[in-house]
């Protein structure tokens, strides 16, 4: 059958229904509180010190906070902010409803399995998407607030100021393509979570010692050759430490080969997802 | 059996099942025609299984599932002829009855004032209609029998498979769920229900299928599967005005096993190895004076042939 012939109007109107169904899900759980306050953690940071800078009446330093939102975005936000909050959504996506016995609903209607797959990895996309990029720009006004009006014009319009504030947003979409797929394809592949997150999370943490070929079989590795700050470098020169090495990218990827990697890396991950999901059965008594 | 004729049944063609090393259904050959079926058995006998096997949440281990013509692994086509009501009393959060079968239907690809129409005839037709915008979390049990029914005949399937449909049902509201399966069934659909309440299955159904440890022990009408079972003489209750007089004249016969007086003295019970005759042998006692008022089979039914072939203790779960 030739693609123009598939039914797409139908596909599209099945996504949605699942988007209505999936996204006050994810958005709305008591359970999913911790997801808000790790991605606003560093919001409520920049915010305090941007105070205290003002309550004293220092004159701040661009370069200097520049370099500490950078710092931050690469050891916290991606590593440990945006990596756990993808595992709280998408690892739930299918393993949740395995739980709470509710699967079956979507597996009783007339629709293509992968269809599903695509259509709860676009919920759980767009509440990452959301959570996580909302935070990125609270971030960048946070930490950047105190400066005079003259100063942020110059640094936004004039400087990198825009152009971070870009990539940072795109970065942040990126991880959460990138490790929404693997949390997806880890809530299907795996009863308990903990096992495929700390197997994630040592492989995504020691990707700077592995050899080329096998970097770009990590998520972190795309993502910090689309950082527009580089970080590794003065921390190595300045410390030499531990943070130094995981932050080190000898060969980074370069702008659209970092892009179409990541995306390629997705679109494997969610190729087996499907498989696995067609495979399925319904049998929660095992679960 | 031709093409066209297994497009209009529900066919097992050699199918086992094993959940790992545990029995599901072991070397199920079944074609269901439209109509009403029951699935009996106990518990763990293989009705929910079955069902399950029809509809795809599980894939046999051995064998071939047709519904309708259309194998189970194709939801998308499969589930445009069928509805299930599972046995899962589990929903997605947040919902309301209303929208819980709509959208479903919005799942199916209905447009918007389509879905609309459907989920509100249907969730009328389970006389829902008052609770339909309260969340499904706050639902009695028989309320929640009743969403699960509207969400699996909503789209107007050509075959509905129920599990234990009437679980949880008051008795006016399961009259009236008896009431609506005979008439989607006297539309020519299949209605297949499992239950393990023998007399309303007795009541309701056109066939039934005799389950037992994931072996089918008997199919077909249950008059049919009850004359198959040779090692219990059929039971005929004789309603007559001079019993004793009828009981010595029916034991001249040797097809004749047992002929006992009711307690109450207004008739017999016999016990025959051969019903077409003995119904013969009435015609010319009823011509030698004796007044029979009434004839009736006194073990046609599901709960004798279920203990005749399954066993007592297992018809009492």
């Amino acid at each position: 059958m030739s693609l123009r012939r598939l039914p797409w109007a139908l596909w599209r109107a099945q996504i949605l229904s699942i988007l209505r169904l999936e996204v006050k899900k994810t958005f709305f759980t008591r359970r999913g509180f911790w997801i808000y306050f790790l991605a606003f953690g560093p919001v409520l940071l920049y915010a305090f010190h941007s105070f205290v800078q003002l309550k004293a009446g220092r004159q701040g330093d661009l370069g200097d906070d520049t370099h500490i939102f950078a710092s931050v975005f690469q050891f916290f936000f991606l590593r440990l902010a945006i990596f756990f909050g993808c595992m709280g959504i998408f690892i739930n996506l299918f393993r949740g409803e395995v739980v709470e016995k509710s699967l079956h609903y979507y597996f009783l209607a007339p629709l293509r399995r992968e269809v599903l797959v695509i259509g709860k990895f676009l919920s759980g996309l767009l509440a990452a998407a959301i959570i996580f990029g909302s935070s990125t720009v609270l971030q960048f006004i946070a930490l950047y607030c105190y400066f005079g009006s003259n100063t942020l014009q110059e640094f936004l319009f004039h400087g990198h100021g825009l152009e971070h504030l870009a990539a940072y947003l795109g970065v942040t979409l990126l991880a959460c393509v990138g490790y929404g797929s693997v949390f997806l394809a880890a809530g299907l592949l795996f009863r308990n979570p903990l096992i495929p997150t700390l197997l994630v999370l040592v492989w995504e943490a020691v990707n700077g010692f592995l050899p080329a070929l096998m970097q770009k079989a990590s998520v972190i590795f795309y993502l910090k050759s689309l950082c527009p700050v580089n970080i590794s470098e003065s921390i190595t020169t300045e410390r030499g430490s531990l943070l130094a090495l995981i932050a080190v990218n000898p060969t980074p990827a370069s702008p659209a080969a970092a892009i179409l990697g990541l995306l390629i890396l997705c679109a494997v991950v969610l190729a087996l997802s499907t498989l696995q999901v067609r495979r399925m059965q319904i049998d929660y008594g095992t679960d | 059996m031709s093409g066209q004729q297994a497009d209009q049944r529900v066919v097992f063609e050699d199918v086992s099942k094993f959940y790992g090393e545990v029995l599901g259904v072991n070397r199920v050959n079944l074609s269901i025609p439209p109509g009403i079926t029951s699935l009996v058995g106990p518990n763990g006998s293989g009705k929910t299984t079955l069902m399950n096997l029809m509809t795809g949440l599980v894939r046999p281990t051995r064998g071939r599932v047709t519904v309708l013509g259309i194998p189970p692994d194709n939801p998308e086509q499969l589930f445009h002829k069928v509805g299930y009501c599972t046995q899962f009393d589990s929903f997605p959060k947040g919902l309301t009855g209303y929208q819980f079968v709509y959208s479903y239907l919005r799942l199916s690809g209905h447009p918007h004032l389509v879905a609309d129409r459907l989920a509100g005839q249907a969730i009328e037709r389970v006389n829902l209609v008052e609770a339909a915008n309260r969340q499904i979390a706050g639902y009695s049990k028989g309320m929640r029998q009743r969403i699960k029914l509207a969400q699996a005949m909503c789209h107007k399937p050509s075959a509905l498979v129920l599990d234990e449909p009437l679980n949880g049902l008051d008795p006016l509201i399961r009259a009236e769920t008896i009431a609506l399966f005979r008439s989607l069934a006297q539309e020519g659909r299949h209605v297949i229900i499992s239950s393990h309440v023998l007399h309303e299955v007795d009541a309701i159904s056109d066939q039934v299928v005799l389950l037992s440890n994931g072996y089918v022990v008997a199919e077909g009408q249950i008059h049919g599967v009850r004359e198959e079972i040779h090692e219990h003489p059929m039971q005929i209750l004789v309603r007559c005005n001079k019993p004793g007089d009828f009981a010595s004249r029916v034991f001249q016969e040797d097809y004749l096993v047992e002929a006992r007086i009711l307690p109450d003295g207004q008739g017999v019970l016999v016990k025959t190895r051969d019903a077409d005759r003995f119904y013969l042998l009435l015609n010319r006692i009823a011509q030698s004076g004796i007044n029979i008022e009434s004839v009736a089979p006194a073990d046609d039914d599901v709960l004798s042939v279920y203990e005749y072939l399954i066993g007592t203790e297992e018809s009492t779960k």
